[in-house]
């Protein structure tokens, strides 16, 4: 059901195919002139590959990594192109191999840090915090940590409750960290690039799903100095009637929430979060003052979730704007059950969307 | 009786280094009762593990022999014979300078804090010494510590300045961290002081990492390097997991680390014996693929001769090496303790144990120094820890702005832009409202 995504400017006619050979962007030239498709591995592949080869300081570790070619073959041929001191195959020790990529990045390197599963980092959360987040700050600026905790985050189909918990609002809550979650391949590659080159602590949530969602992008995208802003979101949909703010894989939902609401007059604006702390306050703001409604949607639970906090900087920034009150789309309040059918209902789909939009705009009856 | 096991072993040296894998099960099982863990009779008698027997991968033991054989040398000729003195006169002071000034800043920090300038946790060294200055003493500047929240003396030793570590303990803006970190979290990246962790075992991966970094740079950035990182915790940490996922990690990777544990029997008020399956904790490292090692941590000449091993051993790319030293803290486990649960007897025996007197002893002994130098040493010491309480008496409080400074390297956390500069820099960025 969640197949197949489309742009804005998606080429005609041009159906996302999976590319899993080779780490460049294989163009898929459509007749129309414009884009070329990239799945958004091929784009995280990518975007590894130019910065462990812009910097040799840069280096990956992670169970899986290597020889496997990548749990989810993200890290695919970086071993064979950097070696095994690079490329670093793990023991199963989240804690021990997230704590030794922190004190190298104390000491000087640029480590990437892999989790199987951002469930898995809360066998390691102590060092994400305690010793990545906080150190800049307990030390008063002399020791940065340059490091990237990156791995799947949110449910993915079937897999329980243990695999399934999304992990935003945990790690958005933390000063010190860095917190991204792209959606498109030109998320995932610029977003990838900033937090590698970056000097702070970065928790970046991709998500499983998306692996092997195709998008187009630009040649712009494909240049190796290409990154994006941290904290900056982007306004994917432009609209007038309602905002929908949204991050990950909830982008692509609202996306086609936003289609179906304008066949029935309403016209959605949809906001990619992109990172989630330092969040983008402004232009949610400037988002909903225009619009004057606002639904949040995204697929963690709900209780002091992202949603909860953009409701909360809404209303202190923009009461005023406010015509309705702020909608909350979260994932269920329940562990992800596994039942395909339960599993349905305990994640936001896009009818959820559609209908609170359509409360928002108190149009529904 | 375990005494007389241990001092039969130790006068027969060749029989060990020859018969390592028969003797060696045995060995282990015989010597190390608990009543000898507790400075029996036998006071300081050194046990060394060598794993040849159990390690598939021989090389890797092949160095520790060298340990055990010059430690037992001098043991045996250790009659104060003059041509075998394990220090000189100039390494002699030094020491007694670093444990001087170790006792002496944590006797001031206990009167401060009684007397309010001090707040928070306060985890004092007393009596642990000798650990840190036969360790620390040996390393470069650019090689790295990293410890627990007992970590004083460990940045005093590897070179912060006094004044900086106090008026850090007192909050003031010319601390070490700015006032920021605390007596807990001790950073100097002068120094290569990697903290100062609260949680214990924190340390632990990040030492290693620091330590995958030296071997790194070596290796993939070709670099000459050779640093060494040492992991200083203590025996609760030693039950915990991250500390076999690191010892793991080290040895498999041969990593430039010595994990030094400071075992003075007492995790707070959770007896070492009361906690551990198997309380010798040198053992693990066997376990590993790496030596593990015992020493008096009471006794500064022992464990430097450890540590020059250890070191030694990390710096020509052997691998790791675990230390367990046998210590003791004469306070309670912070300033808040009230320390009932140890048996009175139990520290007076340890306090006859004082590191500080036994090397004051053995430098007067020796004839290396006079009594009146190591008198102007303690003079000098005090006059020091005084003036750092003055400084940080009369150092300012941070200022208000300090409150949101440095949660981000990154100025307004915009992330680095194409051209490799912070964004926020270019004028073309359109200023948001992101919040640091």
């Amino acid at each position: 059901m969640w197949g197949i995504i489309r742009q804005r400017a998606a080429c005609k006619g041009n159906h996302a195919s999976n590319l899993e050979q080779g780490i460049r962007a294989i163009a898929l030239r459509t007749f129309s002139s414009s884009a070329k498709q990239m799945t958004v591995r091929d784009a995280l592949n990518s975007a590894l590959d130019e910065e462990m080869s812009a910097d040799p300081k840069v280096f990956i570790m992670g169970e899986e990594v290597g020889e496997y070619q990548g749990a989810y073959k993200i890290s695919k041929g970086l071993l064979d192109k950097y070696g095994p001191d690079r490329v670093v195959d793990t023991p199963i020790t989240e804690a021990g191999f997230a704590g030794i990529g922190v004190g190298a990045a104390y000491y000087g390197l640029r480590p990437v840090i892999e989790f199987m599963t951002f469930n898995f980092s809360m066998q390691a959360i102590d060092h994400i915090i305690n010793s990545a987040a906080k150190s800049n700050y307990m030390s008063a600026g002399q020791i940065s940590v340059p490091i990237v905790f990156r791995g799947p985050n949110g449910a993915a189909a079937g897999v329980g409750a243990q695999h399934s918990q999304c992990y935003a609002a945990w790690y958005g809550a933390i000063p010190g960290l860095k917190v991204l979650a792209p959606y498109s391949s030109e998320d995932a590659r610029g977003l990838l690039k900033a937090a590698i080159r970056d000097p702070d602590p970065v928790v970046f949530l991709e998500n499983e799903l998306l692996y092997g969602e195709s998008f187009p992008i630009s040649d712009e995208v494909l240049d190796s100095s290409f990154s994006l802003p941290i904290g900056k979101a982007k306004i994917e949909r432009e609209g007038k009637d309602v905002t929908i703010t949204a991050f990950s894989k909830m982008v692509g939902y609202a996306l086609q929430a936003a289609d179906i609401l304008a066949k029935e007059g309403i016209n959605a604006e949809v906001i990619n979060l992109r990172t989630i702390r330092p969040l983008d306050r402004s232009t949610i703001n400037s988002s909903v003052r225009k619009t004057n409604r606002l639904v949040t949607v995204e697929e963690g639970f709900p209780q002091h979730g992202v949603g909860a906090e953009i409701c909360a900087t809404v209303v202190e920034d923009s009461f005023e704007y406010l015509d309705a009150p702020v909608e909350r789309i979260a994932g269920a309040d329940v562990p992800m059950p596994y039942a395909a059918n339960l599993e349905r209902m305990a994640v936001p789909q896009v009818e959820d969307i559609v209908r609170a939009a359509k409360r928002a705009c108190y149009r529904s009856h | 009786m375990a005494c007389s096991a241990t001092t039969r072993i130790i006068h027969n040296p060749l029989a060990i280094s020859s018969s390592r894998s028969a003797e060696k099960s045995d060995f282990s099982c015989k010597i190390l009762s608990p009543s000898s863990f507790w400075g029996s009779a036998s006071l300081g008698k050194k046990l060394l593990s060598v794993n040849k027997a159990i390690s598939p991968i021989s090389r890797r033991s092949a160095t520790v022999v060298a340990v055990s054989d010059v430690v037992k040398e001098k043991k045996l000729k250790s009659s104060s014979s003059v041509s075998n003195l394990l220090i000189t006169k100039e390494e002699g002071l030094v020491l007694y300078e670093d444990m001087v000034l170790g006792r002496a800043f944590e006797d001031m920090c206990a009167q401060m804090y009684y007397r309010g300038k001090m707040f928070g946790f306060v985890h004092l060294y007393n009596g642990q010494e000798a650990v840190s200055t036969g360790f620390i003493k040996l390393l470069k500047k650019e090689d790295c510590v990293v410890s627990t929240y007992r970590d004083h003396v460990h940045a005093l030793s590897k070179g912060v300045p006094a004044r900086q570590v106090m008026s850090e303990l007192f909050g003031k803006t010319t601390g070490c961290c700015r006032g920021q970190g605390g007596s807990m979290h001790m950073f100097s990246k002068e120094h290569n002081v990697l903290g100062g962790f609260a949680f214990i075992g924190e340390g632990i991966p990040v030492a290693t990492g620091a330590a995958f970094t030296s071997k790194y740079k070596r290796e993939v950035l070709k670099e000459d390097c050779d640093e060494v990182t040492l992991a200083f915790f203590g025996d609760g940490t030693c039950n915990n997991g991250q500390f076999f996922e690191c010892l793991n990690m080290a040895a498999l990777w041969k990593l430039p680390i010595v994990f030094v544990v400071e075992n003075n029997l007492w995790a707070i008020g959770m007896s070492h014996l009361r906690a551990t399956s198997d309380p010798e904790i040198w053992k693990k490292g066997p376990a590993f693929g790496m030596p593990g090692v015992h020493v008096d941590g009471m006794d500064v000449l022992k464990v430097r001769e450890v540590a020059i091993e250890a070191v030694g051993r990390a710096r020509r790319g052997e691998g790791p090496t675990l230390v367990e030293c046998e210590t003791y803290r004469f306070r309670g486990h912070s300033l808040a303790d009230p320390d009932e649960l140890r048996d009175p007897a139990e520290k007076a025996h340890y306090a006859t144990r004082d590191p500080i007197t036994a090397l004051k002893k053995y430098i007067l002994e020796n004839k290396l120094a006079s009594e009146a130098e190591l008198k102007a040493i303690e003079k000098k010491i005090d006059e020091v820890v005084e003036d750092s309480v003055e400084f940080a008496d009369k150092s300012p409080v941070p200022a208000r702005s300090q409150l949101l400074e440095n949660v981000f390297a990154d100025p307004r956390g915009f992330g680095i832009g194409p051209d490799g500069k912070y964004r926020c820099e270019d004028p073309k960025f359109t200023e948001g409202t992101a919040q640091v």
